[in-house]
């Protein structure tokens, strides 16, 4: 399993390892409604990488002096299997998956009626199977879809995915490889309904004209995004639909 | 915090004021002190405001990580000690902290404040480690933009003692040389009230903001860093704008602590 880093990531043509261009995202799978015991679920593989998320909840929040009187608790959790990396991951929650999860949860709140349901807690699990860079976007895309599975009244679903620079040039939605050996990575989640950034993170370099295009790049790659989300839980209630009427 | 308080905050925010007179886009006054901590290898102490940071940092031989055997060590760690604020709670790190810490992280790592391949003494096998441990004194507001200032002045006060190898042993030699520093990223934080953004929030203007990005930029003018946080959302327009307030304010911030 091994990766060698090739000398270049992008060919001259602008084509990348996988065989991309510059403005082209991974191809995406979603499902919804994928776990049994789960109030809503979702599952997404973007190129490699393999993501679950459960909602369970709104429920009695535990421990209670966590109950706030005036709006749901939301809480997530972001965590890797230890096998879904190349080195095992230790399964205790690293430094990485603490702050993930905060901004995960903090991607998502916008977009949730908490005022709806006081006193109770939304419980979110997201747990990565296979991992290939840009984890947490893909861990949103799917966590939005297990929030509307579940049934919990939202302002609208919230897309994620990332851009950023590599060997010079500016792409969309880095495979792990470019991550790592890339100039910088912006993950970006994106409310089409609001019209409006829930999730921004930045590490690398780039200059404030190249963050506009980037910024701009990712909010189109979330508006594809958004897309395949609607698609995916359209096709669920017409599949249910089809079984009630046979 | 009274609601009257927080009403207040922010409808002068949508005036284009602040309660403490201070215009959208200004720091609190900031007072800088280094080498405040006599056994650490470097130190600084941030006052923004009423908000008080030190930062120490030690250096250690170890070992380097399996995958960059030939650069030094560099780790970030913040305490939000409980005589802070009555809000923080002895314990271990919990995600406040620890998002602390990686942000200031992130803004030395990936400017390439410190040279890491000049800090390695045998590859794969010794190298410097640099920890820098973050000590909140007193929360008044905007901990990551006070402890990336002090985190950056405890770097360029950081001594580290000279050294020789001679056969495979490592001799330490009298005097001190200074880190290899290349770059001073400052991190700037707004906070969006009322779909305004303003500068340095201070305690109350975070209880009341809707949500909080920090960007991070270099001696250049680059970002090289970026966090959104908060329960709210901004738009892209904002954002553009908080990035060029942000190189601005850097360039002003940026003398404080990098004299010449």
């Amino acid at each position: 399993m091994s990766q060698k880093k090739p000398e270049k990531s992008i060919d001259e043509n602008d084509v990348r390892l996988d065989g991309r261009g510059l403005n082209d995202l991974r191809p995406i799978k979603i499902e919804v409604g994928v776990l049994g015991n789960a109030d809503g679920s979702a599952y997404i593989e973007q190129g490699k990488n393999k993501i679950l998320a459960a909602v369970y909840g709104p429920k009695e929040a535990h421990p209670k002096h966590l109950a706030i009187p005036d709006r749901a608790l939301l809480r997530c959790r972001y965590h890797m299997a230890p096998f879904s990396v190349e080195e095992r991951k230790s399964p205790a929650p690293s430094r990485r998956e603490v702050e993930l999860s905060k901004v995960i949860r903090e991607a998502l709140e916008p977009a949730v009626f908490v005022e709806y349901y006081p006193r109770t807690s939304i419980d979110l699990f997201i747990e990565v199977l296979q991992a290939d860079g840009g984890t947490r976007g893909a861990a949103i895309t799917a966590a939005s879809l297990a929030l509307a599975d579940a049934g919990i009244p939202m302002r609208g679903l919230v897309a994620a995915c990332a851009a950023g620079k590599v060997e010079g040039r500016l792409v969309l939605d880095l495979n792990d490889i470019e991550d790592k050996g890339g100039e910088a990575d912006v993950p970006l989640a994106w409310m089409p309904n609001l019209n409006a950034i829930t999730l921004l993170q930045m590490d690398g370099s780039l200059t404030i004209d190249e963050f506009e295009q980037v910024v701009n790049m990712a909010v189109e790659g979330c508006k594809k995004i958004h897309g395949l989300q609607k698609e995916t839980l359209k096709a669920k209630y017409v599949a249910v639909k089809e079984e009630v009427e046979e | 915090m009274v609601r009257v308080k927080q009403k207040q905050i922010a409808e002068l925010v949508s005036l284009g004021k602040r309660l403490d007179g201070r215009g959208l886009t200004d720091y609190r006054e900031i007072q800088l002190e280094v080498g405040v901590a006599g056994r650490a290898e470097g130190s600084a102490r941030v006052r923004l405001g009423k908000t008080e940071v030190m930062v120490g940092t030690k250096i250690e031989l170890g070992e380097p990580f399996p995958d960059v055997p030939d650069k030094g060590v560099l780790t970030v760690n913040a305490e939000l000690v409980p005589l802070a604020s009555p809000t923080f709670e002895p314990g271990p790190p919990k995600e406040d902290s620890i998002e602390l810490a990686r942000v200031v992280d992130r803004g030395v790592r990936e400017s390439k404040m410190i040279a890491l391949e000049e800090l390695c003494v045998e590859p794969g096998k010794k190298v410097f480690i640099v920890f820098v441990d973050v000590y909140v004194l007193n929360h008044d507001g905007n901990l990551i933009d006070a402890s990336a200032l002090a985190a950056l002045a405890a770097l360029l006060n950081t001594k580290m003692f000279k050294y020789e190898v001679k056969e495979g042993e490592i001799k330490v030699k009298p005097g001190y040389t200074p880190l290899p520093v290349k770059n001073y990223p400052i991190a700037v934080t707004f906070a969006k009230i009322n779909d305004k953004l303003i500068v340095d929030p201070w305690l109350e203007e975070e209880q009341v903001m809707d949500a909080r990005i920090t960007i991070t930029t270099d001696k250049d003018g680059k970002i090289c860093a970026v966090q959104k946080g908060g329960y709210g959302h901004f738009t892209t327009q904002q954002i553009l704008e908080a990035a060029k307030i942000a190189k601005e304010k850097a360039e002003e911030l940026r003398k404080l602590v990098v004299k010449g």
